[in-house]
């Protein structure tokens, strides 16, 4: 075991698979960096220097970089993952899908049904979500609920560096696409995780702490906010399960059902806007599969339906805190009839 | 690439076959038997075949929604994309996917394609495997002059370009796109000469002209086999029927489709040339004719008496369904 951030974690997973598998490949802007530039090689390794050192190791015919063009990113990615290559593509912000989505939504989602079985489309797109970075309204979303919505697409959102190693191996051996969404806030998180490769399975979510009062359900960087609040309840008393579902598609409602039907109560936590979201869904499942073991109203607790702001106060007050999650709790189990 | 006179037999029955495949498509359209929308490519089969003929399995086409064409110049069972477009489990897609979408991977054929557009990016991305897998393979992109004002396609011609992939982009420009015309879409009027902006080698080719096709198609094949990198083809030529069947093509000029059918029948021009040639004979090409015929009545017909998916299907082919 070595300790290690998300960001070196996803760069040993990458760097593993594309030893394993020569069919695994890169695909993105700056996944390098410099070419045509009069400056070094592997100048950028990712936006957020995920990709550093691969240039290196294994060169710029599995390392590619490309012009500005998400369409033909993800297009390309897709026809080569069609075609027998193992490609990883990085959407550099989920936010710019606003190009490129068709290549996505109607294209590589849809080759395996659409063809009667007979196509597989290992794809992996690594992209990035969330604010706190103070990028405002078009770098900072977390737009994971679009992929979620459509057939054929695989959503992960880890939320710590050992899930995120295994998740994205996972991903990179899976036969359909898969949309792979990192909090740009989280990179810098470590622990502790294995040197060798090993795959976390999709659709198992994570207790991520037992409890019996409240189940807290939390995607990406809410988990570390559900994680501190339950911490700062239990010194009241309050005992709160906290699920992290890893993957939003396949989602594992049966932990969720079978937690909610020993705590009787349900919080939703999701850096999402609110309507049409993963918190929506969530309580909407819940509602329908363990009505009858609910002992207060489902609660969601989400970003305002608003676009992410740039002031520091305001994109503050935008992200659902550890604070709110503590005082909806406390609020909940006060909730009578 | 010389023909031989083998070759040329097989490239006038792909042609025959499509004509004689939408025609019966058309016809069984109109009578109500087909579901959805068909878009035919009666009158472009010089173009299709031009290109696919010399084409091998390990070669990659990416289609439009016009695609039977390519489905079937690229070697797609006639009797498979009849029961497909009839929505029948013996279809190439298990009827899951119809006339705008069959495909047939191991024939290299990824995909008719109903986004105007969609297919480009997918295309280089083939490129992109045959040249690192180093396959010795090329992949085509088949548009319309409707597609070729799609970012998508600015995107994969430059993309291919940068990464110099074995990638040939063909326009087929019949004119329209939908109900409006090339002249006012296209706002440079060329095609060709948009794609050379790109750093593109272009050749512009009479579409109802086979040889000429497949000419232009021999210069960049080679190209793209030797690691020359991408080009252009653009080939010029209408369609006889409509947008979609059931298209009142108000759109088009009075006599516009008899004047094609006259004029412009690819069919005809290929049985001029040959025979004229004496390369090959009357008698051996009505063979041709003949059998294409009794061939796609059989598709019908089998198409007719095939099983709908079962309904367990809906669910299959897909990693999860809730």
């Amino acid at each position: 075991m070595a300790v290690l951030s998300i960001r070196e974690a996803i760069n040993s997973a990458i760097a593993q698979e594309m030893q394993r598998d020569p069919s695994v490949v890169i695909i993105g802007e700056d996944v390098a960096g410099g070419e045509g530039c009069p400056g070094e090689e592997d100048a950028v390794g990712g936006v957020f220097g995920v990709t550093k050192g691969l240039y290196g190791q294994f060169g710029k015919d599995r390392v590619i970089d490309t012009p500005i063009t998400e369409s033909a990113i993800m297009g390309m990615a897709a026809g080569a993952a069609l075609t027998g290559l193992r490609p990883i593509a990085e959407l550099m912000f989920i936010d710019f899908v606003g190009v490129c989505f068709d290549q996505l939504l109607n294209q590589a989602a849809k080759f395996r049904y659409m063809f009667g079985g007979k196509a597989r489309t290992p794809l992996v797109v690594r992209t990035t979500i969330g604010a706190g970075f103070r990028t405002a309204a078009q770098h900072s979303q977390c737009l994971y609920a679009l992929f979620a919505h459509v057939p054929g697409l695989k959503v992960v959102v880890p939320s710590n560096a050992y899930d995120a190693k295994g998740l994205l191996i996972q991903a990179i051996r899976d036969d359909d696409p898969v949309i792979f969404c990192e909090h740009k806030v989280l990179y810098d998180e470590t622990d502790e995780v294995p040197q060798e490769s090993y795959c976390i399975p999709f659709g198992e979510a994570n207790i991520v702490r037992e409890g019996s009062d409240v189940t807290i359900v939390a995607i990406s960087r809410m988990v570390i906010f559900a994680q501190q609040a339950a911490e700062n309840l239990a010194a009241q008393g309050i005992s709160c399960e906290v699920i992290d579902p890893r993957t939003i598609s396949p989602l594992d409602l049966d932990t969720i059902i079978e937690s909610v039907e020993s705590t009787g109560r349900l919080v939703v936590v999701d850096e999402a806007n609110p309507r049409c979201g993963m918190a929506a869904d969530i309580a909407a499942q819940i509602a329908e599969h363990a009505f009858a073991f609910l002992k207060a109203p489902i609660k969601q607790i989400t970003a305002p339906h608003t676009p992410v702001p740039f002031a520091p106060e305001l994109e503050d007050a935008y992200i659902p805190s550890a604070k709110t999650i503590e005082s909806v709790i406390t609020d909940l189990m006060a909730w009578k009839p | 690439m010389s023909l031989n006179n083998d070759d040329l037999k097989t490239a006038y029955r792909l042609m025959r076959t499509i004509r004689e495949f939408e025609e019966i498509v058309n016809t069984e359209f109109l009578e109500g038997n087909v579901p959805g929308f068909v878009h035919l490519y009666a009158g472009q089969e010089a173009s299709a075949v031009g290109i696919c003929l010399t084409l091998s399995d390990g070669d990659k086409i990416c289609s439009t929604h016009r695609g039977h064409g390519h489905c079937i110049a690229k070697g797609c069972d006639v009797t498979q994309m009849m029961a497909e477009i009839f929505g029948k489990s013996e279809g190439l897609c298990s009827g899951k996917g119809g006339s705008m979408h069959i495909a047939d991977i191991d024939k290299g054929m990824l995909g008719a394609n109903a986004i105007v557009g969609g297919a480009p990016p997918l295309t280089i991305g083939a490129g992109l495997s045959a040249k690192l897998n180093k396959t010795g393979g090329v992949a085509v992109a088949f548009t319309g002059d409707g597609g070729s004002s799609q970012g998508t396609t600015f995107e994969a011609m430059n993309m291919a370009v940068v990464l110099q992939l074995p990638v040939i982009f063909v326009f087929e420009n019949n004119g329209y796109g939908e109900g409006t015309g090339h002249d006012f879409a296209v706002g440079s009027k060329d095609i060709s000469r948009r794609a050379q902006g790109f750093g593109l080698p272009v050749s512009t080719v009479d579409g109802y002209d086979f040889f000429a096709v497949q000419d232009a198609m021999q210069v960049s094949l080679t190209r793209a086999r030797s690691g020359g990198g991408p080009s252009v083809i653009e080939t010029k030529c209408m369609r006889f029927y409509g947008h979609f069947v059931g298209d009142p093509e108000l759109y088009r000029a009075a006599n516009e489709r008899q004047s094609l059918q006259e004029k412009h029948d690819c069919l005809q021009i290929f049985r001029a040339r040959v025979i004229q040639s004496e390369l090959l004979a009357d008698e051996e090409l009505d063979e041709i004719d003949t059998s294409v015929i009794a061939q796609v009545k059989d598709a019908v017909l089998a198409a007719k008496n095939g099983e709908a998916p079962n309904i367990d299907s809906l669910l299959s082919d897909v990693y999860v369904s809730y």
